[in-house]
């Protein structure tokens, strides 16, 4: 075994070997985050299950009854449920990334290890929330006695899939942005507020205008969410075209997030 | 390939503009009001305000498997700048590595430990930031919480642990890294004196174990002699000296401080506090005179001056270390009838104390000077070391017999007895 340690211009190279070996590392960050992140709260882990379903019952009174937002003619609780649930992945992927790198300054400074298993480690935490939301939501359909179409699921590895793609590539990017420039988390909250207005979580695409609706496409979310209301709630007919834009903007996200952290990262260690 | 570590031409530097305005890192709202209201400042001023700082300049050694190699040197001389690019924290800006083998790094112990995690479970997190399979914690674990001496504490959070524990038990999953090439820092000067002891004889074990490439960054001139059988001293980014460590170690602690056996300062620029100014410290030989160069077979003065501010209590003392940085003695005028504990008016004082003939061994001396109100509390003045000496055998008292540098930390002329008792049977 030799390493050649050698000044690094451009981009640093990927080298999967590498990754591969740091796979329990990856491992233990994920599992610490996931344990450390209800510590010392008394609710504990019901937090997973009480943020989303707040959220949606605030949405349910103020989009659903108030504003009397249409919901495809299905209880508009479970309507924006089924939006939150997959929008939380994408919106808790982006906080917890953004600010993976400078938790962990203390060991970028001090340890040699492939940087970007952090950020994505904090990215897959948030399947843990996902999976607790998920049960909720089988009783939020059971109490509604709403009858889902259950071969619409088959797509959801595919869903989660583009959704982890997106939220990979701006988390990546966002965390390398964060070492050199803490605007970063406070310019973020705001950015996910207003994004979620221009995903279809708390209305149905189809109230947007038709010439309209492929630049809601370019919103990597817009494909996962609309197909997945499309397919398991059975609201329309799935729109492949919008989900594939989706797919390719959210694999174009991830390449980019990568690059830029790629080009960024030998640097960390010492700004950060 | 003869070497295991080659290190050729190999530069650090840092760009520390930024530091300089006293910002570490800039807000993009900064740099974005500079362009509108200083759109060509990046092409001027910026370009001059940049300072690049050397932190490493075309170091060049190598080292041979299973060497246990010490590095030396003041602060800001480039020993963690070069670790941490063996490591490959940071990369080099010029120059070139070559590595052959797995490195473990110790740049600091506990990396990544988490108050909120039980101890065994900080066990398995930082083992395997330090790079350790789980199978290799599972097998070590038992050693691990052994030597930390944590065992019914295991599965308490850390945070519930002394700074003593949790420090024990970081160098602890530290000290069980098995890598070829293992770089440590500074890690020995964690922990009570006892764990230090300990940790001290683990690193002897582990160099002793063989096989091992061992890094040893270290302050403690006694741990570096010990364990290392080269070392490198580094100075502003440059190899100063490279050799055999007795070499090596006596050259950077002589080139710390002046030669003239004597320091004084002005009533301006004295170490002071509230209720003294340091005034002088000095050596002297048997006739009073200020020297650097003493002859072990005569007593040896030294003396220290300063200027109470204040009415109050004081007390002198000084530490007396050798050129491998041991503390040979501590001592203090607290006993004196006259000047030990007693209130001084204020003035100018001199207090002085007398290291017998044939006490010392041949070598370079440091005298560290203390000045404080409170024994118990924090030394009101300290100058560290404040004036060093050298001691040298002239042969007189010892027989003839010259020798240079006798084995041993002192080397007291003792009263000897003979007798013949009897005859040969």
């Amino acid at each position: 075994m030799q390493i050649v340690i050698k000044p690094k211009r451009g981009l640093a190279n990927l080298d999967f070997k590498e990754l591969w070996s740091y796979k329990e590392l990856f491992y233990f960050f994920a599992w610490r985050d996931i344990k450390l992140r209800y510590k010392q709260t008394f609710f504990g882990i019901v937090w997973a299950v009480i943020q989303p379903f707040i959220t949606m019952v605030v949405f349910s009174v103020v989009f659903g009854r108030l504003a009397n937002m249409p919901s495809d003619n299905i209880p508009y609780p479970i309507f924006v449920y089924a939006g939150l649930l997959l929008w939380n992945i994408f919106s808790n992927s982006l906080n917890n990334a953004s600010q993976s790198l400078i938790g962990s300054a203390n060991i970028i400074q001090k340890i040699y290890l492939p940087k970007i298993i952090i950020p994505a480690a904090s990215v897959m935490v948030t399947l843990a929330d996902f999976l607790f939301a998920a049960l909720v939501f089988g009783g939020i359909i059971l109490y509604y006695g709403f009858m889902p179409h259950f071969q619409g699921l088959l797509l959801l590895p595919l869903l989660l899939l583009i959704t982890i793609f997106a939220s990979l590539g701006l988390g990546w990017f966002l965390a390398a942005v964060n070492v050199k420039y803490r605007d970063v988390r406070y310019a973020l909250p705001f950015f996910i507020q207003l994004l979620i207005f221009v995903t279809p979580v708390i209305y149905p695409v189809s109230i947007v205008p038709k010439a309209y609706q492929w630049l809601l496409a370019l919103n990597p979310m817009t494909g996962v969410i609309e197909t997945f209301k499309a397919a398991f709630l059975g609201t329309i007919p799935t729109n492949w075209f919008t989900l594939a834009i989706s797919s390719g903007v959210s694999i174009l996200l991830l390449i980019f997030g990568l690059w830029y952290f790629l080009r960024t990262e030998k640097t960390f260690a010492d700004i950060i | 390939m003869n070497h295991i570590i080659e290190v050729e031409n190999l530069s650090k530097k840092y760009r520390i503009s930024h530091q300089k305005e006293g910002l570490r890192y800039g807000t993009l709202r900064d740099e974005l009001t500079d362009i509108f209201r200083k759109p060509f400042l990046w092409l001027t001023s910026k370009k001059k305000s940049k300072e690049d700082v050397w932190a490493l300049k075309n170091v060049n050694f190598k080292v041979e498997p299973g060497e246990i190699l010490g590095i030396i040197g003041p602060n800001g001389a480039g020993k963690t700048t070069l670790l941490k690019i063996l490591t490959r924290i940071t990369p080099p800006t010029e120059g070139k590595v070559v590595v052959g083998g797995r490195v473990g790094s110790l740049l600091e112990v506990g990396t990544g430990f988490h108050p909120e995690l039980t101890g065994r479970e900080n066990i398995y997190l930082n083992g395997a930031i330090l790079g350790m399979r789980k199978k290799e914690i599972d097998k070590k674990f038992d050693e691990i919480v052994e030597f930390a001496g944590i065992g019914k504490f295991l599965d308490t959070p850390l945070k519930r642990y002394s700074s003593g524990m949790s420090v024990r038990l970081a160098f602890s999953v530290a000290a069980h890294l098995d890598t070829d090439i293992l770089l440590v820092d500074e890690v020995l000067a964690v922990g009570d004196a006892a764990f230090q002891k300990k940790s001290l004889s683990k690193m002897q074990n582990i160099v002793a174990g063989g096989g091992r490439t061992v890094l040893f960054v270290s302050h403690n001139m006694s741990a570096i002699s010990s364990l290392c059988n080269r070392t490198i001293l580094l100075r502003d980014g440059n190899i100063a000296a490279q050799g055999s460590t007795p070499q090596v170690v006596a050259e950077y602690l002589s080139s710390r401080d002046n030669s003239s056996g004597e320091t004084v300062w002005s009533f301006e620029d004295a170490p002071s506090s509230e209720l003294v100014k340091l005034r002088a410290v000095r050596v002297l030989n048997e006739q009073g005179k200020v020297s650097f160069d003493m002859d072990i077979a005569k007593p040896i003065n030294l003396e220290v001056e300063f200027w109470c501010l204040r009415r109050t209590k004081m007390t002198s003392f000084f530490h007396l270390y050798n050129q491998l940085g041991v503390l040979l003695f501590f001592t203090a005028n607290l006993h004196d009838k006259v000047w030990g504990q007693m209130e001084y008016k204020p003035g100018l004082y001199r207090c002085s104390c007398k290291i017998p003939a044939n006490f010392l061994n041949e070598g370079t001396y440091f005298v560290n000077a203390y000045l404080c109100n409170d024994i118990n509390q924090l030394t009101d003045v300290r100058k560290e070391p404040a004036v060093s000496f050298r001691a040298y055998d002239f042969g007189t008292g010892r027989g003839g017999y010259i020798a240079g540098q006798w084995q041993g930390l002192i080397r007291p002329l003792l009263p000897w007895t003979g007798s013949r008792i009897e005859d040969l049977p």
